[in-house]
Parts: C-alpha cells; structure tokens; sequence
C-alpha cells in the first residue's frame, strides 16, 4: 500500500450522504447532501425519511465527490464507510452501497467507526495526530471525552454525557426559544447579537459530582432551566430577549465542555486536545477552548466548521490512517451496528 | 455492451423485497436464459450483511469476473424499506462502478411469473399487511398495492381466487381463504427472464426506484412542544 493512500470514504449514519476523499492527510473532495430540510418540519430527524433520501443520493454523490477530485474508481486504493454508531436504516444504505462499490471495483473495504471518524478527520487540517490526544466529541448524538492512544486500535472512553448530548441540547433549547432545526447554528448566530446575563446552571460540576461524574457531562438540567425561564418570562407577559437567553446558554454549555476536556489533559497529562462532531463548530466554544487551553500550555486542534458537521471525508480520513497503518480490511459480511462502541474503531 | 462479439452476455440478479436474500447470475443469449448460480439466504434482518457475501462468493463459486458483467437487475419491490434499499443500493453502486446498465424488475411480478390462472401474489409487508397483486397466467392484472389481508379478502371471493404463491399468501392464507404453493420468494431465473428482453436490446440503463406503497412514518408536531415534561 501507498504510503499517502487514496481513499474513498461514504458516511450515512444521520441525514447527511457524504462522500469524501482524500490521498493521505489531503482533502480532495467532500460531495454532501443533506436531507436535513425535509426533517425541519418535524422539529427532528425522521430515520424513514433520511434512508429515503441516502439511497437516492448515494450515487450521484458519489459521481461529484469523484469528478471534484479528479481520480476514478480505478485509482481509489480503498473504500471506507461508517458501519456505526448511528441509525441502523440509515447506515444501512451506505455500508451495502460501500461493498457493492468495492466488489464491482475489487477494491478492499473498511467498516469505520463514526466516532473515530470524528477524532480523524482533523489530520486533514493539522496533518498526523499527536498521539495521546484527548478527544472532546460534541455533536447532536454524543458528547464523550476520549483518550486517544492508536487512533488505528481504539479510543478509551474517560466520560460521556448521563442524558442530553450537547447538540441535542443546542436543537431542543432552539425550539423552546422557536428557532428552527437545527439549532446549533441558529443559536451560535443569536448569541453573538446578545450578552450571556443570566447565569444558568453548570450540570456535574459540583463538589459532589466529582467522584462519580468529574468526565461526565449533564444538559437535560440546563435544558430545564431555560425552558423555565422563558416560561417564567412569558407568564409574567414579558418580551423575551432571545439573543441574551442563546448566549447564556450557550455559554453554559461551553463552560462545562471545555472545563471537563481540560480537566481531563491535566489528570492524564496529555497537552493535545482534539475537539469535534457538529458542535465544535460552535464559535464560541472554539474560542473559549483556545483561549483557556493557552493558559494551561495544552494545544487545541479543531477542524474548520465544515469538517466538524457529518461529512464523508472525515470517514475518508480515518480510512487512509488506517490503510496507511496496514490494518486488515473488513470482511464483506460485516454488519451495519447502530451501537458500535468507541473501542471498536474498524470492524 | 460486447453483445455482437459473444454469444451471450452475462447479468447479475438480485431481490432483497422479501425476507429472502437472493442473488443470482445468469446468461442471456438470443434465445434464452440460463441461470448460472443463485444464492439464497431467508433472515429478513442480514439484507445489509450478507447481499455483498453472497455476490463475492457467486463470482467465486463461477469462476467468472465481475468485469464480466454487462448488466444488473434488481427487484424494486414492494417491499420492506430497509432490505429493499440495500438490494437497490448495490445495484447503483455496481452499475456506477463497472458502467453497465441497471433494470428495475417487480418482485411481485417475479414471483408471479411461472403461475397460471387467476392468482394471487403476496409477501408480507410487515403490520399485519400484505404487499400484493393479482395474476393471470403469469401476468399481472393490477397494479401493485398493500393492504390488510381481512381487507382483501372479499375482492378475492369476488374474482374466485382461490389460488395464491409468496409467503405473504402463507401467512395469511386462512384469512385470505387461498390454498398456497411454491414460489415463497422470487426466484431467480424468473428476475433473469423479466429483465432478459431489455438485455437483449441493450436498452438504457433505469435508476432504480423503490416501491415503498406507504408514506414515511412521521408526525409533524401541530404545535411547539413543551420541552418541560
Ligand atoms: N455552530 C454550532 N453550534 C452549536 N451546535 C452546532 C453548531 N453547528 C451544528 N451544531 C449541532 O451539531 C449537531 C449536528 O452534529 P453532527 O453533524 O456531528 O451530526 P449528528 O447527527 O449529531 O452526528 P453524530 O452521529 O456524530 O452524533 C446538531 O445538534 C447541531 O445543532
């Protein structure tokens, strides 16, 4: 195998069809459809309705990402695709796509973890990674802090949220203040017009909490307070100011995630920290992450927004690490697993 | 296609709308059809695990190449969403990777193909409901449609059907009053045979369009939902 291998990598485990790829730690392409407008009326994503539209996009996103590139399948040196976690229905789509890509093309396949995929995807950016590395992992289905060793063997889980993950909470807080689905970026928007006044709660930051949850994260209690204080307001027959209640939020969320991943490089001792998943693309939380991380010595690698939402390059990219690694392909007959673990990083 | 250099070309099959998992690969000449091999498997939860293992071991099994291929058909159902898409899937991949054109088969009209008379065709479409069409000596009389098998019912004592092939048929043979028989599942030969002319032809390729019958499960929220519960 190439030293910088060429990579075709396909990720369908949400409502985004991504189909990336990249030679080594270069980004060539990164084709995307998103069928997230055709769940924004529902408030959230409708798993039918997103495999739907992943078997429809499959090929010709698969088609742009090759011509953006500029290479055909002949010259791909593997296939990559998230076999989990995720919607099984919808990873589904992707990973029989994948093998019948690769047996039509007789190329090797890599069953991929998404997490994994998440953490990878940054060599893209800031070429290979710095290993130990934590990895804050912050997107509408997660929010972990791992210990990453050997990208290519499998990731320690240190923490994770106890309830809401943290996008989750940026969506649901959206649709209490009525913006619309998604809310990361409406919110990330909204907070920059406001001023972070009102001091909601920090979940597991206590003293109490620091036996048994110092890594773990909780939103649903935030969440709670939000929604009662907009209540509140409302009953009171008060204007809401939105843009005051997104930055207070939001900067409640961003406190505790970039505490707890700083927290956690002091106690291994490890002074990288990768941030990724859809809510790394938060603003200010990559402001705040640079700016606390500077005063503790430790450095911060964060993706550009773009990678940091599902895309296919970021599946690509772990691909490559791997191929280039020398790890074994899949089997043809793996499994697409809704509930892979963040140990299993190929299957 | 190499169709005027050789004397017949080679077509891979495949039908994930039923709990069967089937693929097939078959020649087409200018007088007939011969399948080569097929490989079935009946879980109705593997489609995405075990489609792709069986192709590979198809072309293994055959000794033939998959460069040798010319086309591809593919039951587009109806049947159960998720199955159903990975056949799909495979196709387009397939298609897209070795340039040769996919062709849409109903599954129904495979099963029902080899029958005579006035049959019924139905495999389960899972909620108590069968995906099904009536046929006459092998060729289909309705469009395709999904009900429930109570509610089928007298439409078949009204066409004194009594006769019915598919599992779904199986299933629910009591309540629709059919007595059942062979095929359960669409055999491979016949998906061969529905897609053979249009081989034959050389005809354009077809994007591959699932026949779902239902609408997306999916409420829209009438109003803003209480986050507070
Ligand atoms: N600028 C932002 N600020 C805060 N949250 C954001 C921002 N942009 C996106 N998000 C949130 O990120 C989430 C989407 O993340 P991502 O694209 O990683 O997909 P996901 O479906 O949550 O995937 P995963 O399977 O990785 O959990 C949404 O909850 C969205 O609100």
């Amino acid at each position: 195998m190439p030293e910088e291998p060429l990579v075709l990598g396909i990720e369908t485990s949400c409502d985004e069809t991504g189909v990336g790829i990249v030679r080594g730690h270069t980004l060539l392409a990164d084709a995307l459809a998103s069928s997230v407008d055709e769940h924004a009326r529902f408030g959230g994503v409708v798993p039918e309705v997103a495999s739907r539209a992943h078997l429809e996009a499959m090929v010709p996103t698969i088609r742009r990402a090759l011509s953006d590139a500029g290479v055909t399948l002949h010259d791909v040196d593997a296939i990559a695709v998230t076999a989990g976690p995720g919607l099984a229905g919808a990873l589904l789509v992707g990973v029989a796509g994948a093998k019948g890509l690769a047996l039509a093309a007789e190329k090797p396949i890599y069953g991929v973890n998404h997490l994994a995929a998440h953490v990878a995807v940054d060599t893209l950016e800031h070429g290979p990674i710095t290993e130990p590395a934590i990895a804050l992992l912050v997107s509408g289905g997660h929010s972990s802090l791992l210990r990453v060793d050997d990208l290519t063997k499998g990731v320690e889980p240190m923490g994770a949220t106890i309830d809401d993950a943290a996008g989750e909470a940026f969506d649901k807080v959206a649709r209490l203040l009525g913006m619309p689905f998604p809310g990361g970026p409406v919110i990330d928007r909204a907070a920059r017009e406001g001023v972070a006044t009102i001091g909601f709660p920090r979940g597991l930051t206590a003293t109490r909490d620091f036996a048994e949850h110092r890594f773990n994260f909780s939103f649903s209690g935030l969440k709670t307070a939000v929604a009662r204080w907009v209540e509140s307001r409302e009953a009171a027959g008060e204007p809401l100011p939105i843009n005051d209640v997104a930055a207070s939020f939001q900067e409640a969320v961003c406190d505790v995630l970039t505490m707890k991943a700083l927290d956690a490089c002091r106690y291994t001792g490890i002074n990288t920290l990768i941030i990724g998943g859809g809510v790394a693309a938060n603003s200010r939380l990559r402001a705040m992450a640079e700016e606390r991380a500077a005063k503790h010595g430790i450095t911060v690698r964060v993706p550009r927004p773009k990678l940091c939402t599902d895309n296919g390059a970021m599946v690509a990219a772990l691909g490559s690490h791997l191929v280039a690694a020398g790890a074994p392909p899949s089997r043809m007959d793996f499994p697409a697993d809704s509930a892979l673990g963040v140990g299993t990083i190929a299957v | 296609m190499r169709w005027f250099r050789l004397k017949h070309v080679l077509l891979l099959v495949l039908d994930t709308a039923t709990p069967a998992i089937t693929a097939g690969l078959a020649e087409v000449s200018v007088d007939g059809e011969h399948l080569l091999a097929e490989r079935v498997t009946i879980n109705a939860r593997a489609h995405g695990e075990l489609l792709a293992a069986q192709i590979q071991d198809l072309f293994a099994s055959t000794g033939k190449s998959v460069t040798g291929l010319s086309a591809i058909a593919a039951g587009v159902g109806p049947g159960p969403y998720t199955g159903l898409r990975a056949g799909l899937v495979t196709a387009a991949t397939f298609s897209l990777a070795l340039d040769i054109p996919t062709y849409g088969v109903g599954t129904l009209d495979a099963l029902g193909a080899a029958t005579s008379g006035d049959v019924l065709v139905a495999t389960d479409a899972r909620r108590r409901e069968v995906y099904w069409g009536l046929y006459r000596d092998g060729s289909p009389r309705t469009p395709a449609g999904v009900e429930k098998p109570a509610d089928l019912a007298p439409l078949l004592v009204a066409e004194g059907i009594a006769a019915g092939v598919g599992e779904g048929a199986q299933r629910y043979a009591d309540v629709l009053g059919v007595s059942v028989s062979d095929p359960l599942y669409p055999p491979a030969l016949q998906l061969a045979r529905l897609a053979a002319d249009r081989v034959r032809r050389q005809a354009p390729s077809e994007q591959l369009t699932p026949l779902y019958l239902r609408k997306p499960d999916a409420v829209e929220p009438s109003t803003r939902k209480p986050v507070l519960t």
